[in-house]
C-alpha cells in the first residue's frame, strides 16, 4: 500500500481502445468501444448487461491484461456481504491482543482501555477483501463485479458508496478513500433488475451478439483448429439459430466450445448427424434440443447449402 | 453551443419517459466531449451509454438520436406539438370524479355510494356456468369506478395485516438475534466496550418474504374480480417493494410500474390504459409460455413466488398450458394459485385447463363468491389446500 497514485495510461481515442483490445485478442464493436473508452476517461463504472455467454467477463480480462493493471473479481451470490467482499477485522488478532493486555495488566496493575480500543481497532486488523484492495492500491486496478443480479438488494445499496465515492466507510475506524481510482466493470445476466439509484452512477452498455464477420473472428482467434471454411459454416449456422425462437439462444462462448467441439471430433463440415451428436454443447435446454432435432437442423443447413456456403447433397 | 443541444435532447429524451436527469445531462457532455465530434456513431454511442440504464429504451433512443441529429429545430417543433397532448392527459385524471373525493366533500352523515360490486354479487352468480369464451381478441378497456373511502381502508388492512399465502424462504444473510450462532464481529466490539463482561451476541440466518409475482388473469370469466385483486396488488406493491405484477388475457402485460404510484385510483387508470385485453378471451398456456421466455428469468431470481390468479379456464389447446406451466413450475421457487371461481365443496378438477394447471402448483386456494374486498380477506386466511389430493379423486 502506498499513498502516491501511479498513473496508468489511457487510450486517447476510441480506435486506440479497439486496437489494444483487439490486440488481446477481444474484439468489441465501436459502440462497445466507445463505452469502456467513456468509462476510462470520465472515470465512471461500466454496467455491462446481456445475454449469457457475450463476453461480458472477458472483457474485463482483456482489459486488465491490456493495461497491465491488476484484476480485482467479486463473484456475487445471494448473502454476500461485507465480510466478504470488502473488509473483515481479524479477530483472533484481536483476541490475542486483549490477551496480551490481560496478562500486562496482571503484571504492572494499569490498563490503557483507550489504547487497547485503539489497538483492536487499527489498520493492522483490518483483512482486505477485493473492494477494499481496489482502493488501497498505488495503481488503478480493474475491478470486476461479476454477475450482480445474482446478490441480493442490500449489497447493491453497499455498492453505492463504492461506485460513486471511491471510498468505503469502516465504522470503526474512518473512511478509506482510493488512492488510484479502479477501473469498475459490472455485469448482469438480467435476472433480476438492479435499482436505477445505482445504474444512474454507472454507464450502460448492452453487450449483443456479435454479427457474423466479427463472430467469424473471433472464432479464428480463439478455436484457430477449424478450417477456415468449417469456422464459417459453424458462425452461419449459430448466426441463424439465434434468429429461431429458442428458449436460450447460443453465445459466443457456445459458439467457440462448439467449434472447438467438432475440431475434435474430426469434423471436416457440417452434417446432419455431426450437429445432432454435438447440440448439447450449443443449447443447454432440453426443449430447444428436441425442437432442433425435429427437423430445424435440416431446415439451417439447406439455407447454408442455398447460399453456398455448404456444399453436398441436400438431406 | 453542445450544452444547449444536450440539454434540449434530454429534454426531448424526457419527454420521451426516459428518466433523464440533469446529472445524466452534465455526463453527456462530458461523455460527448471526450468521444470528440468526428462520428456521428461514436457521439450515439457515448450519449446512450450515459442515458440509458435498461437495453428497451435503446429503441426510443436511437429515434429520437436520429430526428434529432437530422434537424434539431424540426424535433423541437414535434416537441411543441406533443406538449399539449400531455398536459390533455393531466386533465383526463383530474376529471374522473373520485368517489373518495365526492365522499370527503359529501355531509358526514351521506349514504356511502353503494358497492357496486355487492349489487351485482346475485346476478352474477350465474356468469360462472354460463361463461363463453369470446373467439376473436376483443380489445377492451375496464373502466374501474373509483374506490369508496371504505374500500380504501380496507385494501390498506388486507394489504399490511392479512399474511401473503406465500411461505418465507430463508436467506443467506444473517442478522442479530437472541441466539444462534455467535456473532464473533459484535462480540468483540461489546468486549472492547465492557472488557470485564463476556456477553456474546449471536446471529441467525434471516427469514423473509420472497420477491412475488403475480400473474392475473384479467379475461372475461374473471372479470369482477380483476378491479379486486388490483386493489389487493396495488396495496402489496405499496407495502412490499419486489412485487412485479402482470396481467393476462390473450396478451401478457406487465403492470408493475402502474401500480407503483401511491394513488390506488391513479394507479388502476394507469394500469386499465396500458392493457388492452379487459374481459377477453382466455390463453393461458401462450401467456404462460411468454411469460416464461421473456420475463421468467429477470423477475423469478431470488426464490420469487408466483401467485397466479386465474380461473384456469383456458381457450388454447391442453397441451400448451401444461407445457407451460411445467417450465413454470421448473422456474419458479413456489407457486400459489388463488382460484376465484371454484367452490370447494365437492370440487373436481374437471375443466382440462385446470388438470393441467394442479399438478404444476405448489398451494391451491379457492376463493370462491368474492364480492368485497372484505371477503378476499377471509379467503386469503384460509389454509391452502395441496393440490396433490384434489388430484387424486
Amino acid at each position: 500500500m502506498s499513498s502516491s497514485a501511479v498513473a496508468l495510461a489511457l487510450p486517447a481515442t476510441v480506435d486506440d481502445v479497439i486496437a489494444g483490445l483487439a490486440q488481446r485478442n477481444y474484439l468489441c464493436d465501436r459502440r462497445l468501444a466507445t463505452a469502456l473508452f467513456l468509462s476510462l476517461k470520465l472515470q465512471r463504472p461500466l454496467f455491462l448487461e446481456g445475454e449469457p455467454g457475450v463476453g461480458k467477463t472477458e472483457l474485463a480480462k482483456a482489459l486488465s491484461d491490456w493495461l497491465g493493471s491488476l484484476l480485482l473479481r467479486v463473484q456475487c451470490y445471494e448473502g454476500l456481504d461485507i465480510a466478504q467482499t470488502a473488509y473483515e477485522w481479524n479477530v483472533a488478532r484481536q483476541m490475542i491482543e486483549i490477551r496480551l493486555a490481560e496478562a500486562a495488566h496482571g503484571a504492572n496493575e494499569a490498563i490503557d482501555h483507550d489504547g487497547l480500543v485503539a489497538t483492536l481497532y487499527s489498520r493492522a486488523m483490518l483483512i482486505e477483501r477485493p473492494l477494499l484492495q481496489a482502493l488501497t492500491q498505488s495503481r488503478s486496478p480493474v475491478l470486476l463485479i461479476d454477475e450482480l443480479d445474482r446478490a441480493d438488494e442490500p449489497f447493491d445499496a453497499f455498492l453505492l458508496e463504492v461506485l460513486a465515492e471511491n471510498q468505503i466507510t469502516v465504522p470503526e475506524l474512518g473512511t478509506i478513500k482510493a488512492v488510484a481510482p479502479p477501473f469498475v466493470l459490472i455485469t448482469s445476466n438480467r435476472t433480476r433488475e438492479i435499482h436505477d439509484a445505482l445504474k444512474r452512477r454507472c454507464l450502460y452498455h448492452w453487450v449483443d451478439f456479435p454479427d457474423v464477420e466479427r463472430e467469424l473472428e473471433i472464432v479464428r482467434r480463439k478455436a484457430p483448429g477449424a478450417s477456415e471454411r468449417l469456422s464459417r459454416q459453424i458462425v452461419e449456422f449459430v448466426q441463424r439459430m439465434r434468429t429461431l425462437d429458442l428458449f436460450k439462444a447460443p453465445g459466443v462462448a457456445e459458439t467457440i466450445d462448439w467449434t472447438n467441439a467438432l475440431v475434435a471430433l474430426n469434423t471436416i463440415r457440417l452434417d446432419p448427424a455431426s450437429v445432432q451428436d454435438t447440440l448439447g454443447v450449443l443449447l443447454k435446454y432440453q426443449d430447444d434440443i428436441v425442437r432442433m432435432q425435429g427437423g430445424d437442423t435440416a431446415k439451417l443447413l439447406d439455407e447454408l447449402r442455398a447460399r453456398g456456403i455448404l456444399d453436398g447433397e441436400p438431406v | 453551443m453542445l450544452a444547449e443541444n444536450i440539454v434540449h435532447f434530454s429534454r426531448v429524451l424526457r419527454t420521451a419517459g426516459l428518466q433523464v436527469g440533469p446529472d445524466r445531462v452534465l455526463a453527456g457532455i462530458a461523455a460527448v466531449e471526450a468521444v470528440g465530434f468526428d462520428r456521428r456513431e461514436d457521439i450515439r454511442a457515448a450519449l446512450s451509454a450515459v442515458m440509458l440504464d435498461r437495453h428497451e429504451q435503446q429503441v426510443i433512443f436511437d429515434q429520437v438520436f436520429d430526428a434529432f441529429w437530422r434537424d434539431p429545430k424540426l424535433l423541437e417543433r414535434l416537441m411543441y406539438l406533443m406538449l399539449p397532448k400531455i398536459s390533455g392527459r393531466g386533465d383526463q385524471v383530474q376529471r374522473q370524479r373520485s368517489n373518495r373525493l365526492a365522499e370527503a366533500l359529501a355531509a358526514p352523515q351521506a349514504p356511502k355510494p353503494p358497492n357496486p360490486a355487492n349489487q351485482s354479487a346475485e346476478e352474477e352468480v350465474q356468469f360462472e356456468t354460463t361463461f363463453s369464451f369470446s373467439d376473436r381478441e376483443r380489445l377492451q378497456r375496464a373502466d374501474f369506478e373509483s374506490m369508496t373511502a371504505a374500500e380504501f381502508a380496507l385494501a390498506k388492512v388486507l394489504a399490511e395485516r392479512i399474511p401473503l399465502p406465500v411461505s418465507p424462504v430463508i436467506r443467506r444473510r444473517s442478522e442479530l438475534a437472541p441466539r444462534g450462532r455467535i456473532n464473533l464481529r459484535r462480540t468483540l466490539h461489546r468486549m472492547a466496550r465492557q472488557p470485564d463482561v463476556l456477553s456474546p451476541a449471536f446471529m441467525q440466518l434471516q427469514r423473509e418474504l420472497p420477491p412475488l409475482v403475480v400473474l392475473l388473469d384479467i379475461s372475461g370469466s374473471m372479470e369482477r374480480y380483476a378491479r379486486l385483486f388490483l386493489h389487493y396488488v396495488h396495496g402489496l406493491t405499496r407495502r412490499h417493494l419486489r412485487v412485479q405484477t402482470f396481467t393476462f388475457g390473450t396478451r401478457l402485460t406487465n403492470i408493475t410500474r402502474c401500480l407503483r404510484s401511491r394513488d390506488p385510483d391513479v394507479a388502476m387508470q394507469l394500469a386499465d390504459q396500458q392493457v388492452d385485453d379487459w374481459k377477453g378471451g382466455t390463453r393461458i398456456g401462450t401467456c404462460l409460455e411468454e411469460f416464461n421466455r421473456h420475463w421468467a428469468r429477470r423477475v423469478l431470481g431470488q426464490n420469487a413466488a408466483v401467485l397466479l390468479v386465474t380461473d384456469g379456464l383456458d381457450r388454447d389447446g391442453e397441451g400448451q398450458l401444461t407445457l407451460a406451466a411445467g417450465h413454470l413450475h421448473r422456474m419458479a421457487h413456489q407457486i400459489v394459485w388463488l382460484n376465484p371461481l371454484l367452490r370447494f365443496d365437492g370440487f373436481e378438477p374437471r375443466a382440462a385447463g385446470v388438470r393441467a394447471l394442479l399438478p404444476h402448483v405448489d398451494r391451491f386456494l379457492p376463493v370462491h363468491n368474492l364480492a368485497s374486498l372484505a371477503d378476499l380477506g377471509r379467503a386469503l386466511r384460509a389454509p391452502a389446500l395441496r393440490p396433490a389430493l384434489l388430484l387424486k379423486h
